[in-house]
């Protein structure tokens, strides 16, 4: 071998190539590793500075008070958790039976069909289309049409993102029922609808209750689709066909302003749907992971 | 018990039952119209689907009529907005998409595969769930949360550490200086890019998780059997098996940091005119224009514009959103014939 120069040299370039290949590969990897330290970095930085900075602005007022005027001493959120939490609920009650019964379609009756494929296709697209321009449509139907912003109108914007989220979640949790099942309850002669409500729906239910919860941690958060629905008001109102506050575009309206009291409830405001929001998805994860 | 029922009787029974398991069999005995409601129910709720896209795309055309009549095409490359002398053109705000989406992407996507990659190859098993929620949390943060972080928390950091650290160094080089030139308060294009992309990372980075996921371990085995790093197994077995799918993902991204309102909104910081092409400039984007002046433009040319801009943003979204779903589509069938 040691005569032999071209064997050698084969050899140390051979080496020097897999020492080069280990290089590239540790380098890769470590770039890797520091990527995921990156994106779990601005997580936590977000939820620090919104936990340090909220926290010094919740007081109990936050919860039973209006909507302070700028520079006041005192007030609090109260009439934008309420405008929150009723279009919140409201419109999941309007979008949620929607999107079920659209996932149930998609699931159990246009699997193959191509009415379910353009559906499914559709259905994807504006899962992520801008909210803000389901925030648009709703003003052209319904908004300029009556001459007014109302609860309604910041209900239906709301429950149209409810619907995509719903739809998409209830029609892969169908698809995890096994066939077996369907078919025991047809061959007993279950008629059809029968047989999704009671049973490939309820062993889904936990998926599809998840589906729901996500949902609602999406629109809890929304504010473009509610700027120019819903709009905002200063006071408290429970009338669905009048304009009526809601958290997120208040924290908006507050947190864009230079008033010092704005900004300190805006920081509580966000820390409120922050904490509601996070609460929510783990609280779907864990409902999700405890039924499977 | 077959020998006291009559054969005849049995093999009846027999015929009369379906053909195949997967379908309901022919007599019901409950309520027949029952049936009939709940699938007209459930097709009816598809139906609408299909029905909300339709209505948004026609409502859009019609309130962008006015505007679409009296500028067409020109619109798009005409960078004038003035609602006082009543002139409309939507360069700004579109350039202001595209560039804070491409600056999001150009950061997200390393990132991303770094996240899928360390996910699905290095990750210890009882770190990778923690950690994958973790990224799948930060979808979950609400934008106006973003928004305000951003603006309030981020920026500033971003102009007293960033900008002007560079504009110092940078200072007299002839396109550089351009480019991160203005006032130092971190609000402008690449602020709202960054948070932009720190949205969008989990979107991508969970897709071509699933989908790095899906690559047989045949594949894998078998390179690592004639020797390959971890790197080139993923960067030159994995990475093209699922080329598709990963181009899908940042489409997916993409789709969304074009349609992103309030975090941007929030950063951008919101002026009409074009005249740097500095990073640190503040500017504006379709989203961020409506959000800020919908609600109190009057009806007429001015609220016919911004539906004209919303009407070029769903367009652009939709367009990017479907290429997405057929790229990822194709790798679904494509998995299925080659396992």
């Amino acid at each position: 071998m040691s005569d032999n120069p071209p064997f050698i040299n084969f050899d140390a370039g051979r080496l020097a190539k897999h020492r080069r290949r280990k290089a590239v590969n540790a380098v890769a990897l470590t770039l890797s590793m520091a990527a995921m330290a990156f994106g779990v970095f601005w997580l936590f930085w977000i939820l620090f500075e919104t936990v340090g900075l909220g926290i010094g602005g919740l007081t109990v007022a936050t919860f039973t008070e209006m909507t302070p005027p700028p520079m006041a001493e005192t007030g609090g959120l109260a009439n934008a958790i309420f405008g929150s939490l009723v279009m919140v609920g409201l419109s999941t009650c309007v979008g949620a039976p929607i999107g079920i019964l659209a996932g149930i379609y998609l699931g159990e009756y246009g699997q193959k069909t191509w009415l379910g494929h353009t559906v499914r296709f559709i259905n994807d697209i504006l899962l992520s289309a801008p909210s803000i321009v389901i925030g648009l449509f709703i003003y052209s139907v319904v908004v300029s049409q009556f001459k007014k912003f109302s609860a309604i109108a910041g209900i239906l914007a709301l429950a149209l993102i409810v619907i995509p989220v719903v739809i998409r979640t209830t029609e892969n949790m169908l698809a995890l029922v096994p066939n077996a099942l369907r078919e025991a309850a047809y061959a007993l002669g279950t008629p059809k609808w029968r047989v999704i409500l009671t049973i490939t729906l309820k062993s889904a239910r936990a998926g599809v209750i998840t589906g729901v919860l996500l949902a609602l941690a999406r629109i809890a958060g929304e504010t473009a689709p509610l700027l120019f629905t819903a709009l905002s008001n200063q006071f408290w109102t429970s009338s669905l066909t009048e304009p009526m506050a809601s958290l997120p575009v208040t924290i908006f309206k507050f947190a864009m302003s230079p008033y010092e009291n704005w900004q300190k409830l805006a920081w509580a405001g966000v820390f409120i749907i922050t904490v509601g929001v996070l609460a929510l998805n783990i609280l779907a994860r864990v409902l999700f992971r405890h039924k499977n | 018990m077959a020998a006291t029922l009559p054969a005849s009787h049995y093999d009846n029974d027999k015929m009369s039952r379906p053909e195949s398991a997967g379908r309901p069999p022919e007599t019901r005995r409950s309520s027949p119209w029952a049936d009939t409601v709940f699938s007209v129910l459930a097709h009816g709720a598809a139906v609408l689907t299909l029905l909300l896209l339709a209505g948004i795309i026609v409502s859009l055309l019609i309130g962008a009529a006015p505007s679409i009549k009296e500028y067409g095409l020109s619109f798009l490359w005409t960078s004038e907005w003035d609602p006082v002398q009543q002139k409309f053109g939507g360069l700004v705000m579109i350039y202001g998409t595209l560039m804070t989406s491409f600056i999001a992407l150009l950061i997200a996507v390393p990132v991303s595969f770094g996240i899928a990659l360390f996910l699905t190859e290095l990750s210890p098993s009882w770190l990778r769930r923690p950690l994958g929620t973790a990224i799948e949390l930060l979808a979950a943060v609400p934008s106006i949360v973003y928004g305000m972080w951003g603006l309030l928390v981020f920026s500033p950091v971003l102009a007293t550490y960033v900008q002007q650290p560079l504009q110092v160094l940078l200072d007299g080089v002839p396109v550089l200086s351009g480019l991160v030139s203005g006032a130092p308060v971190g609000i402008g294009i690449l602020s709202a890019g960054i948070i932009l992309a720190i949205m969008i990372i989990p979107f991508i980075a969970s897709v071509m998780r699933d989908v790095f996921a899906v690559t047989p371990s045949m594949l894998k085995e078998s390179s690592y059997a004639l020797g390959a790093t971890t790197w080139e197994v993923v960067f030159k077995v994995v990475l093209p098996y699922t080329k598709t799918g990963v181009i899908g993902g940042i489409m997916l991204g993409l789709g969304r940091a074009l349609g992103e309102t309030m975090a941007v909104t929030f950063v951008i910081g919101n002026f009409n005119q074009l005249d740097s092409l500095s990073l640190f400039q503040a500017a504006n984007s379709i989203s961020s224009a409506l959000a800020n002046e919908f609600a109190e433009a009057g009806e007429g040319l001015h609220q016919a514009s911004l539906i004209y801009l919303g009407l070029v943003l769903f367009f652009i979204t939709f367009v990017v959103l479907s290429l997405s779903r057929l790229l990822l589509a194709r790798l679904k069938k494509n998995e299925g014939t080659r396992t």
